[in-house]
């Protein structure tokens, strides 16, 4: 059975390779130009990389523990007793709990979208494939869901199972996958009537395998450019979350909480303010201009 | 018209009564209760304060009689703050919130629709870059960083202006100021975008043809056409903004519902935690129909059936 399925998938799978070498030049080419292209996305694509190996690797090189306190180091300055950027309030070093934070902050981001991605892909193609009342079923959930405050899900996720690491990143997924539905679901609307649809169709493949093998793979430019543009997204939403003292718990930290306690003693240390916040509009801005040049690169209508 | 407002209300009820229903079995099923925080009270009281708001009988059978009472506009008693009822909550907050929520608003789409407007004429000009890089930059830093730099340079080195609370008109800068600045990033950009594509389009070339003026091209026939995903995107954030930010009231301790709400969800003050998702999720379905209105009066080919 799953041969007699996969057969034809994998026929027209080859084929179209072959088309793609006769053209030589495919969509996919022309997208990675255009995309080099773009000054400030590859800028952003550079500084992105540097953030996540210094968030990767960083924590591991410098002289101090991120949940090491240290008395004689409160409130320490900008390169004072070895501290790069500083120490906070209760003598930690500020270097190696933003790089701690930014490792936490860009696993949340990363975490979280992938859940938002696979939820979202499925229902939008489901929804779409199918159609009929199925479709306008799944859709009305998705609008009764965009009508809830977004802050009240997680609040009450968060007092339901206590306040789990792995819950913010399922918490925050669950809540950011509705735009990405909706994009699947209207993407797939156009590619169903598409005659290599069609003709899946008449060689007998089912509906499941079609969705899988032919609609998801014909999803991939808008998917990636959303998921782009969703990790700052997710970011943002757990910081907005550990502002509000319900992301991530002490000595462990994120950016948000950075921001947050840096905001509480602005007035003696600014330093613990300014720091967190830079490198949070840094990475965000990464983000958003690698999506945005993405965009460009994949759909260039609206450039 | 009519029939279509009627069809929309019409849908918008069953959209209601699924948001209120998955709400509250969300909220009964968090552990602890209104009565049950910091000091432990002696059981007989627990069992009579819960007795009198009806927390002893049924899941299934508090949640019809809640339906009950709100089908009838009784969001009911506040079961944290004595002799206060949900609506006298909301009622403190919510102008609060909804004065700061509007400034914002419109500073928000006057600001950025004139410089969205404004990229898009002088494309791929030094300003237009401007434009496009605050933009880009409005997005990416959050209001919780804004806000914090603003009141440190603003209220406590220079002194200009209150930290916090709600003293009189010039507390409302600060927070307003905040709130905008996202508002006309998103704006902006969506305005340029929306302007670019009309501006290429035939019809503004057969404007141009027919020798209008540059002034009526812009405003009376491309404008019209270029706020149609502006007009979508402003109802959701609408309502969004005036239910509060709820950053933004605890950064500058204002009293506006989105704090009030955050409060009576650690609280478990059902009723009022209750009482604001109803109010937020009317707000967004009326507002996203008033924006759908819009489209259909500026768009002909969105005419409402």
């Amino acid at each position: 059975m799953t041969g007699a399925v996969l057969a034809p998938g994998s026929r027209e799978g080859a084929q179209a390779m072959q088309t793609a070498a006769l053209k030589g030049r495919s969509l996919w080419d022309d997208a990675r130009r255009r995309l080099a292209r773009n000054r400030a996305a590859m800028i952003s694509l550079v500084l992105l990389a540097a953030l996540v190996a210094a968030a990767a690797v960083g924590p591991y090189l410098t002289p101090y523990a991120f949940d090491q306190i240290s008395k004689d180091d409160v409130w320490a300055p900008p390169l004072v007793h070895g501290h790069l950027l500083g120490a906070d309030s209760l003598g930690r070093d500020l270097l190696c709990r933003l790089l701690i934070g930014l490792r936490v902050s860009l696993a949340i981001g990363v975490v979280a979208s992938a859940v938002s991605l696979i939820i979202g892909v499925a229902w939008g193609a489901t929804a779409g494939y199918v159609g009929g009342w199925l479709d306008e079923l799944m859709m009305r959930f998705v609008d009764v869901l965009y009508s809830l405050p977004f802050i009240f899900f997680v609040i009450l996720l968060m007092v339901t199972f206590g306040r789990n690491f792995i819950l913010i990143f399922l918490a925050i997924g669950a809540v950011e996958w509705l735009t990405m539905a909706r994009i699947v679901r209207a993407q797939t609307l156009s590619l169903k009537h598409m005659e290599f649809v069609e003709a899946a169709r008449a060689a007998g493949l089912g509906g499941a395998a079609i969705i899988r093998r032919h609609i998801v793979p014909n999803l991939l430019g808008p998917v990636v450019v959303y998921v782009t543009l969703t990790i700052p997204g997710v970011i943002l939403a757990e910081s907005f979350l550990s502002f509000l003292g319900m992301g991530v718990q002490e000595p462990l930290t994120s950016l948000g909480a950075l921001i947050s306690a840096g905001a509480v003693s602005m007035d003696q240390a600014p330093w613990l303010l300014i720091f967190p916040s830079l490198t949070m509009v840094g990475t965000l801005m990464a983000f958003n201009l690698i999506g945005d040049g993405l965009r460009d690169a994949i759909d260039p209508k609206d450039r | 018209m009519i029939r279509f407002l009627l069809r929309r209300l019409l849908v918008a009820m069953p959209t209601l009564l699924l948001v209120v229903t998955i709400a509250f079995f969300m909220m009964r099923a968090a552990p602890g209760g209104p009565f049950a925080s910091n000091r432990k009270l002696p059981p007989e009281v627990e069992h009579n304060l819960e007795a009198k708001y009806g927390l002893d009988q049924p899941l299934g059978v508090q949640y019809l009689t809640y339906l009950g009472h709100v089908a009838h506009g009784d969001l009911g008693p506040s079961l944290k703050y004595q002799d206060r009822s949900v609506l006298d909550i909301i009622r403190e907050g919510f102008p609060t919130s909804l004065r700061l929520g509007l400034s914002a608003l419109i500073i928000g789409g006057v600001v950025g629709m004139s410089l969205g407007v404004a990229g898009a004429l002088r494309r791929n000009s030094p300003g237009d870059y401007l434009v496009t890089t605050l933009a880009i930059l409005g997005v990416c830093i959050p209001t919780f960083v804004t806000a914090p730099l603003l009141i440190l340079v603003f209220a406590s080195s220079l002194g200009w202006l209150p930290t916090g609370g709600l003293s009189d008109i010039r507390s409302y800068i600060l927070p307003v100021v905040v709130l905008a600045l996202p508002q006309i990033a998103i704006i902006s950009r969506l305005t340029r975008s929306g302007m670019v594509e009309v501006l290429g389009s035939n019809y503004v070339r057969t404007a141009r043809a027919k020798g209008l003026p540059e002034r009526s091209i812009v405003l009376n026939h491309a404008l019209r056409a270029a706020v149609l995903p502006l007009v979508s995107y402003l109802g959701p954030a609408a309502a969004g903004l005036i239910t509060g930010s709820l950053v933004v009231e605890k950064i500058f301790t204002l009293p506006g519902l989105g704090r009030a709400f955050v409060v009576s969800a650690l609280q478990r003050d059902y009723t009022v935690v209750m009482g604001v998702v109803i109010l937020y999720a009317s707000l967004v379905i009326g507002l996203n129909l008033v924006a759908e209105v819009i489209q259909s009066a500026l768009d002909p080919r969105m005419r409402l059936s």
